[in-house]
């Protein structure tokens, strides 16, 4: 039994395989959920209530979409030029704080402070990741490592800044950074409920991360040396200046996401505001293979697992980690199913 | 005289591609046995088969009489069959012992034969002329010593019947030779030997060749009983007449390098290098592969720049253009490796067309890609340079290589570029597919480009160039004009042997 | 500044610094292993909490705390061989696997740790690997305590570093992986049979990588909690290319980075007015300059991360 690359690849596997991964992805974890000696099918039933029974339930997934679709782009534009950019909570956080930091005691016009904030937050995460690419292309470091350890660096600074320069001194209990300016506390798309604006922000990226990426000259240059580093190369297109610029975009877009997060959300900053929006974000990049479309559609069922997974463990008992259990899974059934889009089975 | 190998109707196919059609053939003891034919022939995937590497969709393998189960390397080994393959299945980073050695122990023992293995290498080496150090890294090793080591590799296993896969695609001249007379003396020890190739005088020296075509066993013949020319026609099947260069007035000097070194010391990749490429010309650098022409390439595709003397185009610094400086500069660069530089194979056949002129206007305003104006070019290359089985949407990874050099090949000359790089433009191609690229490339030159052709087949080179250079160690020979230029010369200039004073313009 | 040069004299730091390289010793191990077969393994980080959680939850169920570590093999075994599976004979991007089974693998301990034992307030525990306390050999000053003083699976993680560095270096086994690292088209072309070889090496190093984290619950601590890996997967796979892909530098490597880790853990409670966050930093800093110190001279497996397939060259 062997692989047989494929000659051409049929459209109707491209967009069959994340549901089947997903389908494979529920089925796997529905023998967890029956270890805990519920029905599947029922806990299943809960989790599609939870997240998607009611207006309220449909907005709190839409809001717990939104920085998944900023974190989603940032990995798929990274994954595409093969840059593994696994900092996606970090620059998640560094954005976040950031704004915090600015928004706090900037006297500006909602309508002139908010763009000013989105910008200073992709400069954030966009700084922290050019730093694992430089080191990746001058020294050759594989940016994994210096990606992931990042994270943990980037949480120990929020918590430095948390509890000390940037200390709200009215917050009891659990710290938090000082909040950002209510003029730029971003308004509701639902009125009373915590969905916000930052969703539309977020579709407007994912249109102007597509079409920078299949109508420019630089997203054409990205997708080359992303599949053909020498090819690439011998074109003429000059691969530091690709993954530098990659490195760029996909830390700004990060960054975003804890922006609009603060703005829309939180206010302000605290170490536990990401439930690990990040590395959400790389299975939200993976289920989307990749495509700035897919990545709206795959964060919305990963949003959907996490809100109802909640609302299912309340009602059902099950442990509410059965969400990053479905998640992950998907990340390896994903990759299964994309195998059979490129190969097929030959005895 | 005994069989000591024997292949029934072995079939083979990938895909729609039948790679072997009902070959039968057979090995007798003590014999030289040549296979021969063009590129895509299927001689390497009938050894692979023979060898274990696949397994046959059809037929069987007799080895000293015994079945041999199919697609096992190690069964085919045991049997006494060794494989010397044409891309070394080496670890560079291993020793000469360490590679040798694997796999000759089962993997539960405890500890290591060293000692004795590296005595029955030396044994082995000295026995049949093949002098080696256990102890040395691959790596350091030359082209040659790492031939010698997949050699022993065979005969440490106690290998009886060898199979050689285009041996001497990386040797120069004596080294060839030298090797055909190791080959010989092997048969006196009681091995029987076939090696594969595509160059007809090497397979005179055999006892019998076998000419493949297409999948098929065409013909076998005793090599007393025939000769080149009547050899070619078998493995090409019709005549196919390569198109001939004729003399014309050469012009001006479009590409001049002067006194150009690249590295220094020990990683001196080209040394004190000059050569003039001039309108209407082709030059041809001829020479065995790893001798500089990597190095040279990447100079002229504007990829390595000089650590020393200067390279100028149509008296501009050429130097440190950079490939689109090049490119706008009026060069065009066809590659050595289709596959790893010249294409993407993900990408499609339009976008691999304009990929490196993506900044010019002509296919990008205001940073975005002109997609409809470069589909319509891609249409145009696929009409005028006659690319089979490709629209501007096909994936360029399912042309075939023919098609692909065509597309490379095209998207350089529809520029009407006055300097070509033409390196090993015909690498891995059938006899058609060689014929075009030749009377494209002569075409070029009747309208006046200069085109510099890298080259490791002298008959396409003496074909091709109005003169030629042959490329050793990173140093040029003087030029010789094609009429003084014959095999035994070239030979000679390829081995290195040249008058020292005799530099180039 | 006295009492920082002060702590480097109390032998306690330095018993400290072995107990703090046992996990890291096993979690280089095992991703060498892996790594010189030609698999990079980013799944270390989950398979060590895996490690953590089964280990522990089979001694908090009744187990002797030895079947503790058997089970916690088992489970890094099992995380390897899906692994292995999914990046050897399916040949899939091996970063995003791995990616995967660390996510798969963290979330899984999660669930079931959560499903199974009822937390209180404070998380159960169970009772740990002890010092051993070697009569006599424990009572040298100085020495005694550090070397002959430590639980046992510190010994296992030293014996563990001699029979891989045996293995690779003497044995026709090693003599394969390091191989089947190089070029597996050698390997097959000898014939063994590289798939089976790199499917053993990645589950067998996946093994050591869940008895590292298994450390943490059963004998550093005694109870677990998710998360409690604190990023030591990751350092692990730093370590390894600090140290060549050799296990004789590895333990170097790992000594060194707990020492490091040990000191700064000290120095916070003798340096004033410098936030508790910064020291916690270093280990991780540490890592990304050693990173970037080795980078240059990195002599990589030549077909680390390279899919083998069956005869496409």
């Amino acid at each position: 039994m062997r692989l047989e690359r494929r000659t051409y690849m049929p459209l109707h596997l491209v967009v069959l395989a994340p549901l089947v991964a997903v389908l494979a992805a529920l089925v796997l974890a529905a023998g967890l959920i029956a270890a805990a000696g519920v029905n599947p099918l029922m806990a299943y039933g809960e989790m599609l209530r939870g997240a998607l029974g009611s207006q309220l339930a449909i907005t709190e997934m839409l809001t717990r979409a939104t920085p998944l679709i900023f974190t989603g782009l940032a990995a798929a534009v990274a994954f595409r030029a093969k840059l593994w950019n696994i900092g996606g909570e970090g620059q998640f956080f560094m954005g976040a704080l950031v704004s915090a930091w600015i928004g706090h005691s900037l006297g500006l016009p909602g309508w002139l402070g908010v763009p000013i904030l989105l910008i200073v937050s992709m400069a954030a995460g966009a700084a922290l990741l050019a730093g694992p690419a430089f080191l990746r292309l001058r020294f050759g470091v594989d940016e994994v490592v210096t990606t992931l350890l990042l994270n943990f660096i980037v949480l120990l600074f929020v918590g430095l800044m948390i509890e000390g320069p940037l200390r709200d001194p009215l917050a009891f209990g659990w710290p938090s950074s000082v909040p950002v300016d209510d003029a730029f506390r971003l308004p509701d798309l639902v009125p009373r409920t915590r969905l916000h604006i930052g969703l539309v922000f977020a579709l407007v990226a994912a249109a102007m991360v597509w079409l920078v990426l299949a109508r420019t000259v630089f997203g054409a240059e990205t997708r080359a040396a992303g599949l053909n580093a020498e090819a690439a190369a011998f074109a003429g297109i000059s691969l530091q200046k690709t993954i530098m610029g990659v490195a760029l975009l996909s830390g700004a877009l990060a960054g975003l996401a804890g922006s609009v997060e603060v703005m829309g959300v939180t206010a302000g900053v605290t170490t536990t505001m990401s439930p690990g929006f990040g590395y959400a974000g790389i299975v939200v990049a993976m289920l989307a293979a990749l495509h700035p479309a897919g990545v709206v559609a795959a964060a919305v069922f990963v949003a959907t697992v996490f809100v109802g997974a909640d609302a299912m463990s309340r009602a059902t008992g099950v442990p509410s980690f059965i969400a990053d259990v479905i998640v992950a899974l998907c990340l390896l059934t994903m990759i299964v199913a994309l195998l059979f889009t490129t190969y097929r089975v030959r005895r | 005289m005994t069989k000591v190998l024997e292949l029934h109707g072995i079939t083979k196919r990938f895909g729609a591609l039948t790679a072997n059609d009902d070959i039968t053939l057979s090995l007798r003891q003590g014999e030289i046995l040549a296979l021969l034919g063009e590129n895509g022939a299927g001689k390497t995937t009938l050894m692979n088969i023979l060898f274990g590497h696949y397994a046959a969709d059809a037929g069987s393998v007799y080895v000293f009489g015994k079945e041999l189960p199919p697609g096992v390397p190690r069964q085919a080994i045991e049997a006494g069959v060794g494989m010397v393959h044409q891309h070394f299945t080496l670890a560079g980073n291993l020793t000469v012992l360490d590679n040798v050695m694997l796999g000759s122990e089962p993997l539960s023992r405890l500890k290591s034969a060293r000692a004795d293995a590296r005595v029955k290498l030396l044994k082995t080496a000295d026995r049949f002329g093949l002098p080696i150090d256990p102890e040395a890294k691959i790596s350091t090793l030359s082209v040659g010593e790492r031939q010698r080591v997949e050699i022993l590799k065979a005969l440490c296993r106690d290998a009886r019947i060898l199979i050689l896969d285009e041996p001497t695609a990386v040797l120069a001249r004596p080294e060839a030779q030298r090797l055909f007379e190791t080959l010989r003396d092997m048969t006196g020890e009681g091995l029987s030997l076939i090696f594969i190739s595509h160059k007809l005088h090497e397979v005179m020296t055999a006892d019998r060749v076998a000419v493949l075509r297409g999948g098929k066993l065409v013909a076998e013949r005793n090599t007393t009983e025939t000769n080149p020319a009547e050899l070619a026609e078998l493995m090409v099947g019709r005549k196919v007449e390569r198109p001939t260069r004729e003399d014309h007035r050469i012009g001006a000097p479009v590409l001049v390098a002067a006194n150009v070194s690249i590295g220094s010391g020990e990683e001196t990749r080209l040394d004190d290098v000059s050569f003039t490429v001039h309108e209407g010309e082709i030059l041809g650098i001829v020479g065995v592969s790893g001798n500089g022409q990597a190095a040279l390439g990447a100079l002229l595709s504007g990829l390595a720049q000089p650590s020393s003397g200067g390279l100028t185009l149509r008296g501009v610094d050429a130097s440190s253009l950079g490939p689109r400086g090049m490119i706008r500069a009026g060069a065009g660069r066809v590659p050595e490796d289709r596959h790893a530089e010249g294409v993407v194979g993900e990408l499609s056949v339009w976008e691999n067309a304009v990929l490196e002129r993506l900044t010019t206007p002509q296919f990008s305003k205001n940073g975005f890609v002109r997609q409809r104006e470069s589909k319509v070019y891609a249409e145009g290359l696929i009409k005028r340079f006659d690319i089979r089985g490709a629209t501007p949407d096909t994936r360029a990874r399912l042309l075939s290589g023919g098609n692909m050099q065509k597309l490379i090949l095209g998207r350089v000359l529809s520029n009407d570029p006055c300097f070509v790089l033409a390196n090993q433009p015909t690498r891995g191609l059938d006899e058609g597919a060689i014929a075009s690229i030749h009377a494209e490339l002569l075409a070029a030159r009747e309208k006046g480009a200069a085109i510099l052709l890298i080259s490791e087949e002298l008959e396409e080179a003496v074909a091709l160039s109005d003169r030629i250079q042959a490329i050793v160690k990173g140093r040029l020979s003087a030029p010789v004009p094609a009429k003084d230029a014959n095999p035994q010369k070239l030979g000679l200039m390829m081995a290195g042997v040249w008058a020292e004073d005799a530099h180039a313009t | 500044m006295t009492e920082a040069v002060d702590l480097l004299l109390n032998t306690s730091l330095w018993a400290a610094v072995l107990r703090i390289a046992t996990p890291l010793i096993f979690g280089v191990l095992g991703a060498l292993l892996c790594e010189r077969s030609g698999v990079l393994n980013l799944g270390i980080e989950g398979i060590m909490t895996m490690g953590a959680m089964t280990g522990w939850l089979a001694v908090y169920l009744g187990a002797p705390l030895w079947m503790g570590l058997l089970v916690a093999a088992a489970s890094g075994a099992f995380m390897g061989l899906l692994h292995a599976t999914l990046t050897v004979p399916l040949g899939l991007s091996q970063h995003v696997s791995g990616l995967g089974i660390t996510l798969f693998a963290s979330a899984l301990a999660a669930y079931l740790y959560r499903l199974i034992v009822e937390v209180g307030d404070l998380p159960p525990t169970i009772e740990p690997f002890r010092p051993l306390d070697v009569p006599i050999l424990s009572d040298i000053p100085v020495l005694g305590p550090v070397l002959f003083g430590q639980a046992a699976p510190t010994y296992l993680a030293l014996l563990a570093v001699a029979i891989v560095a045996y293995m690779l270096a003497r044995a026709p086994l090693g003599l394969a992986i390091r191989m089947t690292g190089e070029n597996p088209h050698a390997v097959e072309a000898q014939g063994l049979n590289p798939i089976r070889i790199r499917i053993g090496a990645v589950v067998a190093g996946s093994a050591l990588m869940a008895v590292g984290g298994s450390f943490l619950t059963m004998a550093a601590f005694d109870s677990f909690f998710p998360g409690m890996v604190q990023g030591r997967g990751w350092i692990c796979i730093a370590l390894v290319v600090f140290a060549s892909w050799r296990p004789g530098k590895a333990l170097v490597g790992a000594l060194l980075f707990a020492f490091f880790d040990a000191y700064q853990l000290r120095l916070q409670t003798v340096v004033e007015g410098v936030p508790y966050q910064l020291f916690l930093m270093a280990p991780y800093v540490l890592s990304i300059l050693a990173l970037i110190v080795v980078a240059r001279r990195a002599e990589v497996p030549a077909s680390l991360m390279v899919p083998y397939r069956r005869g496409e060259r």
